[in-house]
């Protein structure tokens, strides 16, 4: 059973993020990146897969800078093999990126043929889209998304969709197949420094060049700003029915209600 | 402007709440836009739900057994359908679990873009501005969408339910589509484990602290948290205490939690307890002390007795949800 | 007459050459084992014990000849010493015995014929079986909790009793044949003699060559047995002891060791021979185990039973035919949870009478499980945070010295303008919005007492000494390295820690490009400005306070006396708790036990026990050194009641309050 998980880098929330002179984008000089978090979910339960049925697992990603700590530390973890494209430039379009994929995947040889595509369902900066559903249709897969466990059978794969209130749903899915990973059954394992080290010292990353492909479009962001926040609840005050009263009113206006 | 199309989400014989929230703020587009709203049904033997659908205009009923169990690929080849008979403007699709994949599949399909993590939608002319919560909340853009359509995805909570909700009767068109065998096949629902709370999986927690006192006061909390189907959990002198299980422990020796709502009745903010909770969407803090450092993280803040508030809140929910 | 016992024949064979045959097989036996045993400890992986030779001699003679650490539990202290040099006499004349026997032609008489020998094996033997007598009456009567009661220990207190009854009456028949009824040199030995005078003299002579046959061959026994018993940690602790830590106990490098250690150690020969010898060495007296605040808690972990699983497996897999079907040392030996249990307190290293060193075996198989990814998922988050972000928070290296805003003056920033003192914050005290106060404290009293420091910003990272005790020697590696990176950037004379942690690891494990770089506690900084007056008392601060001792900083670095007199100059009165100096209980954070939950099982977290301690002393305060303290005992006060009852204080707390100008 031989997978392809697909990754990309977002910018770090724990660092401050500012808005750049273009008043569009993300100042990127201070930007730190890091892993998509449910990137490291799909590797997770690539390796999973791995652990049970064998095969081998490819990682493949956009370049970026840093990129090469995150692949390796992919590498330690247990991927066979890790692929970068390269040429692209800084990627922010989740449209494009899936392009990108989508081209790379069908024309380099050696990526085909894989079981699964295994990426994560959603990152914090998919503005213009998601990237497991595009990428399907282009090579003509089936997609399932949200997926929270996976099981590989003969030509099929049984997956679990989450829905809300704990209620989850089972489908079959025939492969190959590209899946969107909300979570991977187990949390992603921990890797020590050490073996990353190994990895660096003894493996080797894969360059292909970007493909070219069309320039996303139909989204375009005119202007971004910090939401404001106060570092402070609001406070309610007033009797108990009264805040009771008041806190309905927000729950509902928030749509917790 | 063309149509504004809201996608209803329902499923297992009923619509969901979010379906509400999209028709007030599909209803706000319309307006400004000039066009009408239409929602549009995807089911088997639901004209029922349909029924509640009275915010729209009109509401587009497609009924096929294919859409009877929940598979995206159906839903979006049968939209797909749609749109390409009647052209929308703009089609507005819940952002759940349920949901989310429908719009992505159909995006896919339309080879358009899927806009995504939109709070709020503005039509101005002929042109559609959402503003999109990027960066896990850290950032917020406002984002034209040019494609015809427009595919939105939409947040829960960018409108109050109660406002798409409507006692008008339905104005419902049947529609028809045709459906081939999806690829993946949807072959069971799974209910929740009802033995041990998986307290990081439910979207209301009730996290109780020192300030419950009691034992028995638990009982409380764990009333709150049943009036919207969430679960008790707790700091971790309650949990040393044995009046909750280990694994109801939320912080730093505990379980990371980001339920939509989590509301703390007697917790002062320990660091070591924030850390497990404070990405959580909406935080709700009652403490006795004004100074209590939940303060600082919780959204919104209530000074006072947890034992007063607790039943008061309990008794309101109960009296809107009927 | 001849009493010399070897001149008479046994099943028709001359004594001599029946002794010779049971000393020979009983050698051999002896010897078959410890050349087994040193075969295992040859296969292990390398450390190098053979520096400093001089250094082990003395280190021998104390604790093998003196040992001091005894006398600190002093029920056994002074008994130990007697039965320890009573048994060296007793073997010496043993073997002059042995050696007389097997050489007759010898022109030298049997120890029992000299006058002062035999005194001393009249007595000794008296006195042991009196001891055996109440040994006996004890395990029986009032079973003490931390004895095991076993077999092996029965047989050999056993033994005891046949070797010493054969003297005692071996004297007295001695005595009868010589016609005798009374010797001053033995006067036990004639009492007995007493007892047989009307017993033919033949029969005598007989019975006194029986005794002494009897004697020998159960000796020669004792000889085969011991090196597979418990009694082995005669043989091995000796050499134990000789070849001990002579580096600081706080550096957990291993000397001559090889890279793979880095690894972790998960079966027998992955240790190094030392680490192997401790397990031959351990006498199971049970002191790591009445020390370990684990084992008090009800953690599943007693330092003794770790150390008897390790020798069980050592020679378990070790000596069997290919090594397999013994239960794995991980998992079925050592359970995950016993690993991780250890606060890495230094209690069990401290207490040894065997200077035993556990810490490092638990370490080892601790870099075991990190190495397989078998860890908590909180200490997983932890280690992932120190690995991108430098400290535990997971919060930004760049808001590090975000406590210092709210001062109102700048810290100097190290790496640009040179400084005496290069203070090193550590990530407590840096990022922990209660501990921030404090923090600030310190700055402000360091600039009062006219310290010319700062800091190395957002260039700090955790010194690393909690993440190598988790066992991630290579995340340790890393953070050293990067610390290392950022400290040669600056220019500085001495480092001054607020963590004791951050303390023992820069001043035990870094290797600094400049090697008279020196580090300081902040304690010790505290106490230098008081002394030099630089730090003047405005008011003394009043009451009752008592002083917990930081595992780190005491044990680790025997740094005791520092808090303790600026406490005393800034007018605290100073009472001790029970548990103080070199036996101060850990707060139960260390070792990375701060990043993971409490088992099932606990009864009372070494926090609690140990507020509750300060508390029963009447104190007001329980002043820390540690800012982990701070928040451990913060955190315990809740739940153990004493809100209002003790305040937690930092040294600095006092110190400000005191010299803060008015
Ligand atoms: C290593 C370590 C790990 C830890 N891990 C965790 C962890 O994972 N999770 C965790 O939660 N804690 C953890 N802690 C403990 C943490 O430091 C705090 O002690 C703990 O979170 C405090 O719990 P609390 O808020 O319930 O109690 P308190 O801090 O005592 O707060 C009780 C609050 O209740 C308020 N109150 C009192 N009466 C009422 C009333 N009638 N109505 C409303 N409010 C009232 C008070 O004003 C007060 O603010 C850890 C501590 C340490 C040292
Ligand atoms: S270091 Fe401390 S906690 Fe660990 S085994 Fe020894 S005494 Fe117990
Ligand atoms: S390890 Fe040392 S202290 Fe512990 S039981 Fe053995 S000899 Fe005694």
């Amino acid at each position: 059973m031989d997978i392809l998980v697909l990754m990309k880098v977002v910018p770090d929330v724990v660092e401050e993020l500012e808005v750049g002179s273009d008043g569009k984008s993300l100042d990127t000089g201070f930007l730190r990146t890091i892993l998509n978090e449910r990137d490291d979910h799909a590797l997770e339960q690539a390796l999973l897969l791995k652990d049970k049925h064998g095969g081998k697992v490819t990682l493949l990603t956009l370049d970026a800078p840093d990129i090469d700590d995150v692949l390796f530390t992919a590498l330690a973890k247990g991927a066979d093999r890790a692929v970068k494209i390269c040429g692209a430039g800084s990627v922010s379009s989740t449209q494009m990126a899936a392009r990108l994929f989508g081209e790379t995947i069908a024309k380099t040889p050696g990526l085909l043929p894989v079981d699964l595509v295994l990426t994560g369902v959603s990152a914090i900066d998919d503005l213009d889209g998601l990237l497991a559903a595009p990428i399907a249709q282009k090579l003509g897969w089936p997609y399932a998304g949200v997926v929270t466990q996976a099981t590989l059978a003969d030509k099929t794969a049984t997956v679990v969709k989450e829905f809300a209130g704990g209620v989850r749903g089972e489908y079959d899915v025939p492969t190959p197949a590209v899946l969107g990973i909300q979570a991977a059954e187990k949390p992603p394992r921990y890797v020590p420094v050490a073996k990353v080290r190994a990895a660096m010292k003894s493996q080797t990353i894969e360059s292909v060049d970007a493909p070219a492909v069309e320039a996303a479009a139909g989204v375009e962001v005119q202007q971004m700003a910090k939401p404001r926040v106060t570092g402070h609840a609001e406070m309610l005050e007033g009797s108990a029915d009264e805040v009771a009263d008041k806190l309905c009113e927000l729950l509902a206006k928030r749509g917790l209600l | 402007m063309a149509n504004i199309w809201v996608l209803a989400e329902a499923g297992r014989g009923q619509v969901s709440e979010i379906t509400f929230e999209l028709l007030a703020l599909g209803r706000e587009v319309a307006t400004q836009s000039g066009a009408p709203l239409e929602a549009v049904l995807l089911g088997s033997n639901a004209r029922e739900l349909a029924q509640k659908l009275g915010a729209a205009d009109t509401v587009l009923y497609a009924d096929n057994a294919a859409l009877a169990d929940p598979v995206p690929e159906n839903a979006a080849t049968a939209l797909a359908q749609l749109i390409g008979e009647k052209q929308p403007a703009a089609v507005l699709v819940p952002l759940t679990n349920l949901s989310v994949d429908v719009g992505v599949v159909l995006a896919a399909q339309l080879g358009v873009p899927f806009l995504n993590y939109c709070k709020d939608l503005k039509a101005d002319g002929g042109n559609l501005t959402a503003t999109c919560v990027l960066y896990g909340g850290k950032m917020e853009a406002a984002v034209t969408a040019a494609a015809k359509p427009a595919i939105i995805g939409i947040l829960p909570g960018a409108r109050s339910v109660e406002q798409g909700r409507s006692d008008k009767p339905a104005n419902i068109t049947d529609v028809a589509v045709s459906l081939a065998a999806p690829k993946v096949r949807f072959k069971k629902y799974l209910e929740p484990e009802t033995s041990d709370v998986d307290i990081t999986q439910k979207d209301f927690l009730v996290a109780v602290g020192r300030g419950i006192q009691t034992r028995d006061n638990i009982e409380l909390a764990e009333e709150l948290a049943a009036t919207m189907g969430g679960a008790v959990c707790g700091s971790r002198p309650v949990i040393d205490q044995g009046w909750l299980g280990l694994s109801r422990q939320v912080g730093k020796s505990g379980m990371l939690v980001k339920p939509k709502l989590y509301v703390t009745l007697g917790i002062s903010g320990a660091p070591e307890h924030v850390e497990g909770m404070k990405n959580s969407q909406c935080i709700i803090a009652v403490n006795t002390d004004a100074a209590a450092p939940i303060f600082n993280v919780a959204h919104y803040g209530i000074v006072g007795d947890a034992l007063e508030i607790a039943p008061a809140l309990i008794e309101k929910i109960k009296a809107r949800k009927g | 007459m001849d009493l010399d016992p070897v001149r008479i024949s046994l099943m028709g064979l001359p004594g001599v050459a029946v002794l010779w045959a049971l000393t020979l097989a009983a050698f051999g036996v002896f010897g078959f084992r410890a050349w087994q045993l040193i075969g295992l400890l040859l296969k292990a992986r390398p450390e190098n014990r053979f520096d400093q030779p001089g250094k082990r001699v003395l280190y021998f003679a104390r604790h093998v000849l003196l040992q001091p650490r005894l006398f600190n539990e002093r029920s056994i202290g002074l008994p130990h010493f007697l039965i320890f040099w009573g048994f060296v006499v007793y073997v010496v004349c043993f073997n002059w015995s042995l050696v007389r026997g097997l050489a007759p032609a010898l022109p030298a008489p049997y120890p029992d014929e000299v006058g002062v020998a035999a005194f001393f094996l009249d007595v000794f033997s008296v006195a042991v079986i009196v001891s055996l007598g109440a040994a006996v009456v004890r395990r029986v009567f009032f079973p003490p909790a931390h004895l095991h009661l076993s077999w092996d220990a029965n047989l050999i207190l056993t033994l005891i009793g046949i070797l010493m009854l054969t003297t005692l009456f071996g004297a007295g028949f001695r005595l009868v044949g010589e016609g005798k009824t009374w010797s001053g040199w033995t006067p036990f030995g004639s009492m007995a003699a007493a007892a047989f005078a009307k017993m033919p003299v033949e029969s005598a002579h007989g019975w006194a060559k029986g005794m002494w046959w009897m004697h020998m061959v159960t000796v020669l026994f004792f000889l085969v047995y011991l090196p597979y018993s418990k009694h082995l940690h005669l043989l091995a602790s000796p050499f134990n002891v000789f070849f001990g830590n002579l580096r600081p106990a706080g550096d957990l490098g291993i000397a001559g060791g090889s890279e793979e250690m880095a690894a972790g150690s998960t079966k027998w020969s992955e240790f190094t021979w030392k680490q192997l010898l401790s397990g031959f060495s351990c006498a199971e007296c049970g002191r790591c185990d009445r020390a370990c605040p684990a084992a008090t808690a009800g953690f599943p972990l007693e330092p003794q039973q770790l150390v008897q699983k390790l020798k069980k497996h050592i020679i378990g897999a070790g000596l069997a035919k290919n090594g397999n079907g013994s239960p794995k040392l991980i998992g079925e030996t050592i359970t995950e949870d016993e690993i991780w249990a250890c606060t890495t307190c230094m209690s069990c290293m401290e207490r040894c009478a065997v200077l035993n060193e556990q810490l490092p075996i638990i370490i080892q198989l601790r870099r075991h499980l990190v190495t397989e990814g078998q860890m908590a998922k909180t200490v997983q988050d932890a280690l992932n945070n120190f690995n991108r972000y430098g400290n535990s928070f997971g919060k930004s290296d760049r808001m590090r010295a975000k406590w210092t805003q709210p001062l109102g003056w700048k810290v100097k920033d190290a790496r640009k303008e040179p400084v005496e003192y290069l203070w090193f914050v550590g990530d407590y005290a840096s990022f922990d919005p209660r501990l921030e106060e404090i923090t600030r404290k310190t700055a402000n009293t360091f600039k009062a007492g006219g310290v010319d420091f700062g800091l190395l910003y957002e260039g700090e990272r955790n010194a690393g000494n909690d993440v190598r005790r988790i066992g991630e020697e290579g995340l340790f590696e890393m953070l050293r390295d990067k610390n290392l990176q950022a400290m040669a950037k600056a220019k500085f004379k001495t480092i001054v820690t607020t963590d004791p942690h951050a303390f023992n690891t820069l001043k035990n494990e870094y290797k600094f490009e400049d090697d008279s770089v020196t580090v300081v506690h902040y304690t010790e900084l505290l106490d230098q400005l008081v002394q030099e007056g630089k730090l003047q008392v405005a008011r003394k601060v009043a009451g009752k306070v008592t002083y917990h001792d930081p595992c780190y900083l005491g044990r680790y670095n025997n740094i005791y006396e520092p808090a303790r007199r600026v406490l005393k100059a800034v007018g605290a009165e100073l009472v001790e708790m029970p548990r103080s100096f070199n036996r101060s209980y850990c707060c139960g954070a260390g070792g990375g036990r701060i990043w993971m939950e409490d088992v099932e099982g606990v009864k009372e977290r070494p926090s609690e026990s140990r507020v509750r301690e300060a508390a029963a002393l009447g104190v007001t305060t329980l002043v820390v050194a540690c800012p982990k303290d701070s928040v451990m005992f913060q955190d315990a006060l809740k739940t153990a009641g004493l809100e209002g009852k003790l305040a937690i204080k930092d040294v600095i707390d006092l110190v400000e309050e005191a010299t803060r100008p008015s």
